[in-house]
């Protein structure tokens, strides 16, 4: 019944759940049960692959929530996300235990390597799983809370705001490059072996993770499509369309966009929380704001406000990456390039866009 | 519902397509080349894709190897980290390469690490690292810190009377591992500590002046003074440039490097930098008739007769020849035979000597120090005698100088602790 | 080869009987030919004894080999060991043999190899020189000779610079021995300390501190002790205000660079609303600009950067007016999509420039009048080409603020920038003036890379590292307002380099990011807001 009210007069939404819910289906039928050698048979890598560019999906996500719907353009959205994959990268640093190189049983091998005698206070607790889960959602949630809050009440906006969230993932960029924060400088956190006791390299816990993106990444759809259905979401689209009016009229614009912008990062953290243990590394390079940039356009690619669109747009610029780099090594980046700027040029409204007038031309 | 079909067919068919372009000809053996094309890494990492691709033609004019052609796999991680590990699954599962030449910097290292381990597969490692690792899978034909940092410092302290130290470097692991060891070492040689300042700097740093002014003042105590420099890359230009611009010549404080080769001197205009040093295994302008060979090959592969030879290439040179031995050697070219044969295997260097494959996964190498000069070519001024073989562990750290490494039955362990007796970190 | 070289050599000879005891009388022709032979091993340790042995030689042919020496001119042959000097003529090499002085034609370079020497070799050749130019005919050669002298505090120099000091007639030379000769009778300990360090009091010379903090721990007499403390505390005061002016010098350099890599983008993100992606990328075609002009002309190092300023305006700008017919007119009214397509352009262009000139750092050189330092005192020096590039950046702002303020183009671009329909109605053509700006602000960034193809990497990377800083300057400003970007680059400069020494270089950019993003909550529209209807 819930489902029937969010995803009401949402064709491209309701398509996109099914072939999720197909998709998540098949993928670990065919990596598990199909014999390896048939032409159906997927391969671990390619399932992993495909975890990953769920988790970009719902980063995509969240960033469309505050770009397509509220109309704040985040440029740190990768900070979000680095912050939720760090905290799982702790929790799986700490499952290592004694199977680090030195056999320390406490410390991470970076530590003993610092010459650090004991844990950090800020790594405590995160040899629960609870903990980090708790952390994964609060420390993102917490920044954009903060940030949000001076940002909002002080009405910074347009590019202001823009190049601020740029600061903002820049700055922690090279806070957590520094070997004395504790975060294993450059390098980052790797070396992982299980989690939840679950070996990380076994095929059934990448199917697992593998599941575990796309529920997420059906949740939060679903969250910021009921959202975008809420009162909330139709005052969010006006503050996108007119902040001043709304203003006058007397809400807290301040507000809506916090609890918004608080949220999206919270997506952003879970999704870069699910991230690290499929690409069994996080380091500061995430934090980098090219990244950043990077996610804007894959929603952009795939079209603005539709939440569907930045899903197939983050899967379309991945896939096309994981392609070309294979394929044109030398030449890649005139593609990739090219395509960005034949999608902004060409394609206003992304490629939803282009499913959206097909729609209309068979109604 | 003609649309979700559409999108339907259109995806399963890009994952039939990823996971059945694998199947490779029989006639070939597939050689990975995991390099950095774009990025901030390409600058670097470009020249040894193109190494690579030289040695495997070479190759195929002898004839192949075990009577097939060899056929390189080029992709380009483009100096992200999480994508190298993405490229070396493609690699290995995927394409299923006999072997991997690869990786520059140690967090790529150490991103494609699990994937070589989980898959059983080899990676061969061109450049000089920070050791603490030796991994089953990983061949280390670059320099270990005991084969470039300790004999340059010792170079300095005997032929040029260096009594003020400065250990100047980029802020990520190698440097910190590098200057660590050479801490321990100066003070283990009497060098107090006020004699030693140690400055680290971020990837890129392009403004110096500040750092350059303080190691002016440190060097004007009275007392000789050095600079051992672990600076990355970009960061190289702009340190140089700012050391010539404030007057400080090789004579007054001398700079030593590890990550300055004749290829990022290539990008310097190198006047202003003759007299200061560099720590390798290899340099351009040694007289050897392997290298003059190697010389003229790379400037007739490459079109380009002004391109430089460096290091790295000469890592990958010495792991290519290697790993080829090896597969000979067992006739085969199934990882763990390879991983079996290779040890003890010797091949010819680039320098008229031979190096030779440890147990530990590291190789053997002389140490050469040169200065530059103002062809931005080294000259030679010193070089240890006998060749000296790679430490994975080094003994001037507290975590690790219990740690041993032999990859031979019946240890078969790369870190495993004298003192405990136990062998961790392994994950098989 | 210089005159000052030329003339050591000759000194050399002179002074090299009184320098070396072990100097052999009953040498040989074929002695020198002997060990000249010995430069040609493979073997360093061979080659640095017979240059040693070389130095003690008087053969005549001595002066032609120190020189090539110095000067890496050295060379021999590899088929016949055959030893030449090396030079070049009318862009061809030439050799002429040491030991025949045959002159002969060099067909390939790579049939000859240098003869290397050590750092430690020119180090006592370099010390050898500053005693015989102790005695040059030049004021200024022998004030650089005496501050030599004293920078290496050797004691065993005295007489010699005593003797010089009578002879001296220069009263800044006769100064600066007058204070080397006490610095190094102070470290012998000889003679009144007391008077001695009074004669030091006012130079604030390294190695006159190192001498005093010698004097304070060696004296058993409290006067001294209490004379010499004083003084040096009161050198110390003097070297800390220096280093602060330096401090501010480098805040001020620095700001410059970022004020120099930011207004191109003032004008096109500011006045034009338009977020460039490709800015750094246009930057970096400046540098590359300077590269290709030093390419073609090598015979004109020296005017290079001046010959490539107007070059890489015109390369930059007819790129950013490129950019803006072919993808940015299209765009107009959807700012954030601008970002978008220019970041496509970045990537782009940054490929383009790796398959022209490869993923490699090109070499750009530093014309000689742009490279050394202006020292005004022992404690304070400034480096030449950074005063260039802050005059440089000071110069390009008020010709732009110029060109924005004063002539008509400017005139049509403010029209343009705060009412695009009236200023058409009034018959300004708006896309033409769109194009110029454009083309303005990415000429501007072009003659920003040509700047710091002085100071860093000229590579496919140039562009990225200064484009999130510059947004930032220009944000931190105040969009569309010059003074507020020239404002801003400066303090941030100076900000960071204030913070530095007690942070460090990580810590301090860091501080100032964190000290950005609460300033603009304090201040929404960066320093300098626009007023009135542009405001929107």
């Amino acid at each position: 019944m819930f489902l029937k009210k969010i995803l009401k007069d949402d064709r491209g939404g309701q398509v996109f759940l099914t072939i999720l819910l197909v998709v998540s289906i098949l993928v670990p039928l065919s990596n598990l049960l199909v014999p390896e050698g048939s032409t159906f048979h997927l391969s671990t890598y390619t399932v992993t692959l495909l975890g990953k560019y769920l988790t970009y999906a719902l980063l995509a996500i969240a960033v469309d929530l505050v770009w397509g719907i509220l109309g704040i353009l985040s440029l740190g959205h990768g900070a979000f996300f680095a912050l939720g994959g760090y905290a799982m990268g702790m929790y799986l640093m700490r499952q290592i235990g004694d199977r680090g190189v030195y056999g320390n049983p406490e410390l991470p091998d970076f530590m003993v390597f610092l010459n650090w005698s004991e844990l950090p206070w800020f790594w405590q607790g995160f040899d629960q799983f609870w903990f980090a889960a708790v952390m994964v959602v609060l420390i993102p949630g917490l920044l954009a809370f903060v940030f949000g809050w001076l940002a909002f009440r002080s009405r910074v906006t347009g590019v202001y705001l823009s190049i601020m969230t740029q600061a903002l993932t820049y700055a922690l960029m090279l806070a957590f490059f520094r070997n004395e924060l504790g975060f294993g400088g450059n390098n980052g956190l790797t070396d992982f072996k299980d989690i939840l006791g679950f070996s990380l390299q076994s095929d059934a816990t990448r199917v697992g993770l593998f599941i575990a993106s796309a529920v997420a990444l059906a949740f939060g759809y679903l969250s910021c499509r009921a959202i975008v259905q809420s009162k909330l979401g139709r005052v969010a689209i006006a503050v996108r369309d007119s902040e001043d009016r709304l203003r006058f009229i007397g809400y807290r614009v301040e507000n809506v966009k916090l609890w918004i912008f608080t949220f999206s990062a919270i997506l952003a953290g879970i999704a870069g929380a699910l991230y690290v243990p499929q690409v069994a590394i996080i380091n500061p390079g995430e934090f980098s704001p090219l990244l950043s940039i990077e996610m804007v356009i894959w929603v952009a690619i795939g079209g603005r406000s539709t939440l569907y669109g930045a899903v197939i747009g983050a899967i379309l610029v991945n896939f096309s990456k994981t392609y070309f780099t294979g394929a044109f090594p030398e030449i890649w980046l005139y593609a990739l390039g090219g395509l960005f700027i034949f999608a902004t040029m060409f394609l206003p409204r992304g490629v939803a866009g282009l499913f959206k007038k097909n729609e209309a031309a068979q109604a | 519902m003609s649309l979700k079909r559409k999108l339907l067919t259109s995806l399963v068919s890009v994952g039939v397509l990823m996971a059945s372009s694998a199947y490779a000809a029989d006639d070939t053996i597939k050689v990975g080349v995991l390099h950095s094309l774009s990025g901030t890494m390409a600058i670097s990492e470009t020249t040894l894709k193109d190494t690579v691709l030289m040695l495997i033609e070479e190759q195929n004019k002898k004839g192949g190897l075990l009577g097939k052609k060899l056929e390189p796999v080029v992709v380009d991680p483009a100096s992200n980290w999480p994508l190298f590990a993405e490229k070396a699954k493609e690699l290995v599962d995927k394409e299923k390469v006999a072997a991997v030449f690869g990786c520059w910097t140690s967090v790529s290292r150490k991103s494609v690490l699990p994937v070589f381990e989980e898959s059983n597969s080899i990676l061969f490692y061109p450049v000089q690292y920070e050791g603490e690792e030796s991994s089953k899978n990983v061949f280390y034909t670059g320099a270990a810190p005991n084969q470039q940092a300790i004999p340059a410092v010792d170079y300095l302290m005997n032929n040029s009377g260096v009594k003020r130290w400065v250990l100047a470097g980029t802020d990520y692991v190698y440097p910190r591992t590098t200057n660590k060891i050479l801490e321990a070492y100066l003070k283990s040689k009497g060098v107090a500590a006020e004699d030693i300042m140690i400055n680290y700097t971020p990837f890129g740093h392009s403004d110096w002046q500040s750092i350059v002014s303080d190691i002016k003042k440190f060097g004007s105590k009275g007392k000789k003074t050095a600079v051992v420099s672990t600076i990355n890359g970009d960061a190289n230009v702009p340190f140089y440039k700012e050391l010539g611009n404030q007057g400080i010549s090789a004579e007054d404080i001398p700079v030593i490097a590890f990550s300055v080769g004749e290829e990022e001197l290539s990008g310097m205009d190198t006047k202003p930098l003759v007299g200061h040093l560099a720590a390798w295994n290899y340099f351009m302008s040694i007289d050897a008739d392997a290298n003059s060979k190697f010389i003229t090959e790379w400037h007739k592969f490459t079109k380009d007769d002004k391109r430089v030879t460096n290091d790295p290439m000469e890592a990958t040179y010495i792991g290519f020849n290697m790993w080829v031995k090896a597969v000979e050697k067992a006739g085969t070219t199934d990882p763990t035979a390879v991983q079996d044969a290779i040890i003890g295997i010797s091949v010819p260097n680039l320098t008229g000597g031979y190096a030779a494959m440890m147990p530990n996964h590291h190789i053997t190498k002389p140490v050469i120090i040169g200065e530059i000069q103002d062809d931005g070519q080294f000259g030679t001024v010193w070089e240890t005698s006998g060749l000296v073989a790679g430490d994975a562990w080094s003994d001037y750290l507290e975590g690790s100088k219990d740690i041993i490494s032999d990859w031979r039955a019946p240890l078969s362990c790369g870190s495993y602790n004298v003192k405990t007796a136990k062998c961790s970190g392994q994950n098989f | 080869m210089t005159y000052i070289t030329r003339l050591f050599v000759v000194m050399l000879m002179v002074i090299l009987p009184f320098n070396s005891s072990s100097f052999a009388n009953d040498e040989t022709p074929s002695d020198f030919v002997a060990t000249l032979s010995g430069l040609t091993s493979s073997n360093f340790k061979t080659r640095t004894q017979a240059i040693d042995k070389l130095a003690q030689s008087k053969d005549k042919r001595l002066a032609m080999v120190i020189n090539a020496l110095l000067n890496s001119q050295l060379h021999y042959r590899k088929s016949d060991k055959l030893i030449a000097v090396l030079s070049e003529k009318n862009s061809k090499e030439y050799a002429v043999a040491v030991l025949t002085g045959e002159k002969l034609e060099v067909i390939k370079s790579s049939e000859w190899k240098k003869v290397i020497i050590s750092n430690s070799l020119r180090t006592t050749l370099r010390d050898s020189l500053a005693m015989i130019e102790l005695n040059d005919e030049d004021a200024d050669v022998r004030k650089t000779a005496v501050a030599q002298v004293l920078s290496q505090i050797d004691v065993g120099q005295l007489a010699f610079l005593q003797k010089r000091f009578e002879l001296e007639q220069d009263d800044e030379v006769k100064a600066q021995l007058n204070i080397a000769i006490s610095t190094l009778l102070l470290k012998k300990n000889e003679g009144d300390t007391l008077s001695l360090i009074a004669k030091v009091k006012d130079s604030v010379n390294p190695s006159v501190r190192q001498v005093l903090a010698e004097v304070i721990e060696n004296a058993k007499d409290p006067e001294i002790k209490q004379l010499a403390t004083k003084t040096l505390a009161k050198i110390d005061q003097r070297v800390s205000r220096y280093a602060k002016i330096e401090t501010l010098f480098f805040g001020l350099s620095l700001g410059s660079v970022l004020v120099l890599a930011a207004i191109g983008l003032a004008i096109t993100f500011g006045v034009m609303g338009v977020i460039n992606m490709a800015h750094g990328e246009l930057i970096m075609l400046g540098a590359y600009t300077t590269y290709v002009v030093q390419l073609w002309l090598p015979n004109l190092i020296e005017y290079s950067v001046l010959i490539a300023i107007p070059l890489a305006f015109i390369v930059s700008g007819s790129v950013g007016i490129l950019i803006e017919r072919g993808i940015i007119r299209f765009l107009y009214g959807r700012p954030l999509e601008t970002l978008l397509a220019t970041f496509g352009v970045s990537l782009v262009l940054q490929q383009l420039v790796r398959t022209i000139f490869s993923p490699l750092n090109r070499a750009v050189e530093t014309p000689s009048w742009m490279s050394g330092v202006w020292q005004i005192n022992d404690a304070l020096a400034l480096t030449l080409n950074r005063l260039y590039i802050i005059a440089f950046a000071l110069i390009v702002f008020s010709i732009l603020l110029f060109i924005l303020k004063k002539t008509t183009l400017g005139l049509k671009v403010r029209a343009v920038s705060q009412n695009r329909a009236m200023a058409r109605s009034m018959g300004v053509k708006a896309n033409w003036v769109d194009a110029m700006t454009f083309g303005l602000g990415s000429g501007i960034a072009g003659v920003a890379g040509v700047a710091l193809s002085q100071l860093t990497n000229v590579g496919p990377n140039l562009g990225q590292a200064y484009i999130i800083d510059s947004f930032m300057v220009v944000v931190f400003g105040g969009v569309g307002n010059l003074w507020g970007t020239l404002v801003a680059g400066l303090s941030l400069g100076i900000t960071n380099k204030l913070l530095e020494p007690w942070a460090g270089a990580v810590l301090a950019k860091i501080l100032v990011l964190i000290f950005i993003i609460l300033f603009i909550q304090k201040r929404p529209n960066g320093l300098f807001p626009q007023k009135g209807r542009a405001a929107t």
